[in-house]
């Protein structure tokens, strides 16, 4: 059935950045402590405290920012968003309104390598998180921790570009993975240092004015996101289907009962009375500062993922699941600079490698198996001092011990062997012990040869280089019928 | 531009704060007074005037990105400020955004 209304998604997007401390004062920028440990007058609120700013959060915001290829504005400034929760202490958050940081942007999304679309971003600007509320259902109070209440956030608000569910949710991964790429956030849904909020509207096809939008909150997974917004989509369908009118509300997603429902209506809309935060001066971006972060911009995922295809001669699935998470893309490019074969490299990477890091509990950069493990075992495998089954055990130990394959090889004495007097007496002794696989052979049966292979194979424990021994035994077999 | 009994009551709110009818009254007359007074920069010509929004000549104040764990005994101090606690979690009366 085709759809008879076209979507239209808006996404504001709040990614905490990475510091150290939080935005305006010194208290550690860390998630999971005990509650309220990290706080301090100014994050507290107490009157007299005055906020100073974070030199890194404004660096971070701006690599964000161009990352996102967005014009930074050279004057921007803090303003106050006033509003009573207990989730503030000051009654108000210091964000940005009129100026801020960053402005039209733009990040290209691709489905199965197409372009989906390149999303406006309309701004970034530099706000404080807000405290963290508990509450159980049914309990008699709320509880507060202020750990979070100052942690430096940047708000990025794109335009209504996006068209479906799934084209938000493809769109929030490329954005986390562009954030990820720059160090800028550690963007986990989970632990709310990457939250989104939807606006979605529905409209006849072909009409040009935008429907009435609903703000959508509370999707804390990718997975809710499409899910939150294909089930907007629905409801919308829905009531504009029976001639009904959408009203202006934010809905809350939950997850569990696969719904949304009413938050607050437009009358209960706040009024934030936003005025310029005097406690702080505008914040004046030099070139010299933009310049210097623009140098030290990594490459970014879709670049990278172009360079690898020209470079190595990377598929483009290869290229893709390499250049989706940096590490990854590091360790793969640290690897073939030591060993020069990319394709190998690739196919042991994505296979056997790939499938380790993914049991493994911490980051790629945390393993002890470094792109040096891994050369050294490709070269032990085209040096044929191993054979490709073993060189797979040697992977899983290396990889859980840290230890260099050379050495695991030495150890337990895995080396194949390739030297050929040591190969010949095995050969020789299983010749003289098959003297009828050795009578058929001659007899015009070749495929007795299978069964001495097999058996120099059994007296090697497997050990045996089998192109050596091949060779040796057609040698010894045609000197026979001599 | 006038301000109405209307607009104070609504100011009054986003504040939370409650006035009495005469209050709102005074209020009302007050706020028009300081509003009558500050219109008589309207007569000065400020065409090329940027608004101020600070008055300081400072720019980009900005600290090092530095870590300073909390105080615990200044913790303890506003925790025992607070009306309700409990594990180190301020209690509030239940909210639900
Ligand atoms: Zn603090």
């Amino acid at each position: 059935m085709p759809a008879a209304y076209e979507v239209i998604i808006g996404l504001e997007v709040h990614v905490e950045l990475h510091t150290t401390s939080k935005m305006f004062c010194a208290c550690p920028n860390r998630f999971g402590a005990e509650p309220n440990t990290n706080t301090c007058p100014v994050c507290l609120g107490l009157p007299g405290s005055l906020p100073v700013f974070n030199k890194n959060a404004l660096e971070l915001a701006l690599r964000a920012a161009l990352a996102l290829n967005c014009r930074v504005n050279r004057y921007s400034r803090f303003a106050r968003k006033n509003y009573f929760y207990p989730d503030l202490p000051k009654a108000y958050q210091i964000s940005q309104y009129e100026f801020p940081l960053a402005a039209h942007g733009q990040l290209a999304v691709y489905k199965n390598r197409e372009l989906l679309r390149n999303v406006k971003i309309e701004r970034l600007h530099l706000e404080e998180d807000a405290g963290k509320l508990l509450h159980d259902e049914g309990q008699a109070y709320s509880y507060v921790d202020y750990n979070r209440c100052g942690v430096p956030l940047v708000e990025i608000v794109t335009g209504p570009d996006l068209r479906s569910p799934e084209e938000a949710r493809i769109f929030l991964e490329t954005l986390r993975r562009t954030l990820l790429y720059t160090r800028i956030s550690d963007c986990k849904m989970e632990e709310g240092s990457l939250r989104c909020d939807a606006n979605i509207s529905l409209r006849p096809w072909g009409s040009e004015t935008l429907g009435q939008k609903v703000e959508i909150k509370n999707m804390n997974s990718f997975k809710a996101v499409q899910r939150g917004l294909e089930y907007e989509v629905k409801r919308q369908a829905e009531i504009l289907d029976r001639g009904g009118r959408i009203n202006q509300e934010t809905r809350r997603w939950h997850e569990d009962k696969g719904m949304t429902d009413e938050m607050r209506s437009k009358e209960g809309e706040q009024d934030y009375r936003y005025f310029p935060e005097p406690d702080l001066p505008p914040v004046i971006v030099e070139d010299s500062l933009l310049t210097r972060i623009g140098t030290e911009l990594p490459e970014l995922p879709l670049p990278r993922y172009r360079r690898l295809l020209a470079e190595y001669g990377l598929t483009p699935y290869q290229a893709e699941i390499i250049t989706g998470d940096r590490d990854l893309a590091d360790f793969y490019e640290e690897t073939v600079r030591i060993y020069y074969e990319p394709q190998k490299a690739a196919n042991w990477l994505l296979g056997d490698v790939l499938k380790l890091f993914k049991q493994f509990p911490g980051a790629i950069k945390q393993s002890p198996f470094t792109p040096l493990h891994l050369a050294q075992l490709l070269k032990l495998v085209d040096g044929e001092q191993i054979s490709g089954r073993t060189a797979k055990e040697v992977l899983e130990e290396s990889f859980n011990s840290g230890k260099m394959p050379e050495l695991i090889v030495r150890e337990k004495s895995l080396g194949q062997i390739s030297e050929s007097h040591e190969l010949e007496k095995v050969v020789d002794t299983v010749l003289r012990e098959n003297g009828a696989a050795v009578r058929d052979y001659r007899e015009g049966h070749k495929k007795a040869v299978t069964f001495l292979m097999g058996s120099v194979m059994k007296a090697t424990g497997g050990k045996a280089n089998p192109q050596l021994v091949i060779a040796l035994l057609e040698e010894k077999l045609a000197k026979i019928g001599e | 531009m006038k301000i109405s009994r209307k607009e104070v009551e609504h100011v009054a709110a986003l504040a939370r704060l409650a006035f009495s009818p005469e209050e709102v009254e005074l209020f009302t007359r007050q706020f028009n007074d300081i509003l009558d007074y500050i219109n008589k920069l309207n007569e000065i010509d400020l065409e090329d005037v940027e608004p101020t929004s600070h008055v300081q000549p400072l720019h980009t104040v900005l600290r090092e990105d530095e870590a300073v764990p909390g105080d615990s005994a200044l913790l303890e101090a506003v925790l025992r400020e607070a009306p309700e606690t409990e594990n180190g979690f301020f209690k509030v009366p239940p909210v639900i955004d």
